[in-house]
């Protein structure tokens, strides 16, 4: 018996990806989980995972076709020793590529034999130039950045005005389908700060933590008590997770937004959280993530703490029901116990869906995580 | 190493850790901030590799001192001659 394997969903507003390369062959063994092939988005490069074990029977699509979401991609026999050819349905006709180029890919393996640098890289695979035949002129015959732009006699949509769509799209949809609510709150940051500083400063290096992470660590531990945030609202339902893929919004230099998640949050410790955003954050960098980082993200946040302001506003990324806000950690006048200081203050702010919580949860969801990031050494 | 190939080892270390960043365009005296948006976790990542290529020591205070390729050079010259 065979199983089709079709082309996932990596987010709300995908329609179609590109193949570029089979990580499978047919006869490979492959078990549930397994990144099976990469194919090329708005987005970057996504490994894309297997749902199901068996046996790869067949590959209906070659390499460089555009292919829908929930197209089949190849044929998998569940059982490993009984691949069979008479339930093997024809495989349907996918249009190629219009354009006569490799599809293009962020991922540096898949031209070897160009010498190019990574923003001449970034900038070929944005304008839609093939590599392979732009002329060089670095040191060494390197592809350089002014070849490729050189090279781009006619201009052409940019990867990132179609992530720019992308994200429009989605966030039009939000706008026009959630009827959010906006809560926000100061939260006092110097216990956090201060017991921040004080373990960074006995860390090597790669275990230093980021001011973001405890308050990854908040948000997850406060969520196990308030679950109306954590999930998606799909046909008019709302569906609690129990996993927390905490999304983790992340500008990419150039103007695009990616928003991936960090699977089952709810199981990190704070070292682990650590590590695992850093490992997140290299490949938004490096255009190198995963289908379910980009599709089951269950709840955002989203940080502007580089960006200098106070607070914001956020707007939920459907099928979500939540996203939080986080602002820059300033010095503040702090008012206390009928004194008033400077203290590290951050501006948390909630945006919700009204079909799914109501500000009463929404107040006690924010209050929860003010009251974990007073006592950061319990994180 | 000198002058040159440190700051050419250091331009390398920046490509790895933001690979988006074309390492012709750098300017020197300018802080990585404000040329490309280097945020909180790129400055992280950079601060990682600089200690491991040169097996320095950085405390998180002297992040600051790393914001630019000049002010880095300087820094690692510095720390080097100690």
């Amino acid at each position: 018996m065979s199983i089709e394997y079709c082309m996932p969903s990596l987010g709300a507003d995908m329609e179609a990806a590109t193949l570029v390369e089979w990580k499978i062959k047919p006869g490979d063994i492959v078990k549930r989980g397994d990144v099976v092939a990469v194919v090329e988005t708005d987005k970057g490069a996504i490994d894309i995972e297997i749902y199901e074990s068996g046996c790869v029977e067949r590959l209906l699509v070659a390499p460089d076709t555009r292919v829908l979401v929930g197209a089949p991609l190849a044929l998998i026999a569940g059982e490993p020793a009984a691949a069979t050819t008479s339930a093997v349905p024809t495989a349907p006709a996918l249009e190629p590529e219009s354009k006569p180029e490799p599809a293009p890919t962020v991922a540096p393996a898949m031209h070897g034999h160009v010498k190019i640098s990574p923003a001449a890289r970034t900038r070929a695979h944005a304008l839609n130039i093939d590599i392979d035949k732009v002329h060089g002129s670095g040191p060494g015959g390197v592809v350089t950045l002014q070849d490729i732009e050189s090279a781009a006699t006619k201009p052409k949509p940019s990867a990132s005005d179609s992530m720019k769509a992308v994200i429009a799209a989605a966030m039009a949809r939000s706008k026009r389908e959630i009827p959010h609510y906006y809560l926000s709150t100061d939260v006092d940051y110097s216990a956090t700060m201060t017991w921040l500083t004080r373990r960074n400063a006995e860390l090597p290096i790669e275990q230093r933590m980021l001011p973001i992470v405890p308050l990854l660590r908040a948000i997850v531990l406060a969520l196990k008590t308030t679950p109306d945030f954590n999930g998606y609202f799909k046909d008019n339902t709302y569906k609690p997770s129990d996993a927390i893929h905490l999304g983790v919004a992340i500008a990419q230099r150039g103007g695009g937004l990616i928003v991936p998640a960090l699977l089952d949050a709810q199981d990190q410790t704070l070292a682990q959280l650590t590590g695992n955003l850093r490992d997140l954050v290299n490949r938004v960098r490096a255009g190198r993530l995963n289908n379910r980082e980009l599709s089951e993200g269950t709840i955002t946040l989203t940080s502007l703490g580089d960006g200098g302001v106070d607070s914001l506003s956020p707007v939920i990324y459907p099928p979500q029901v939540a996203i939080i806000g986080a602002g820059t950690v300033r010095e503040r006048a702090w008012a206390s116990e009928g004194k008033i200081d400077a203290r590290p203050v951050l501006t948390l702010s909630l945006a919700a869906d009204h079909r799914v919580s109501n500000g009463r949860s929404g107040a006690q969801f924010l209050a929860r995580i003010r009251d974990y990031l007073q006592a950061p050494e319990k994180l | 190493m000198s002058a040159n190939d440190l700051q050419s080892t250091i331009l390398r270390l920046l490509t790895d850790v933001a690979p988006d960043v074309d390492p012709a365009s750098v300017q020197a005296d300018v802080d990585f901030r404000d040329q490309f948006d280097f945020d909180s976790m790129d400055q992280l990542n950079f601060a990682i590799a600089i200690h491991k290529a040169f097996s320095i020591p950085i405390p998180e205070a002297d992040y600051p001192k790393l914001a630019s390729l000049k002010k880095c050079v300087d820094y690692v010259e510095n720390k080097q001659r100690q």
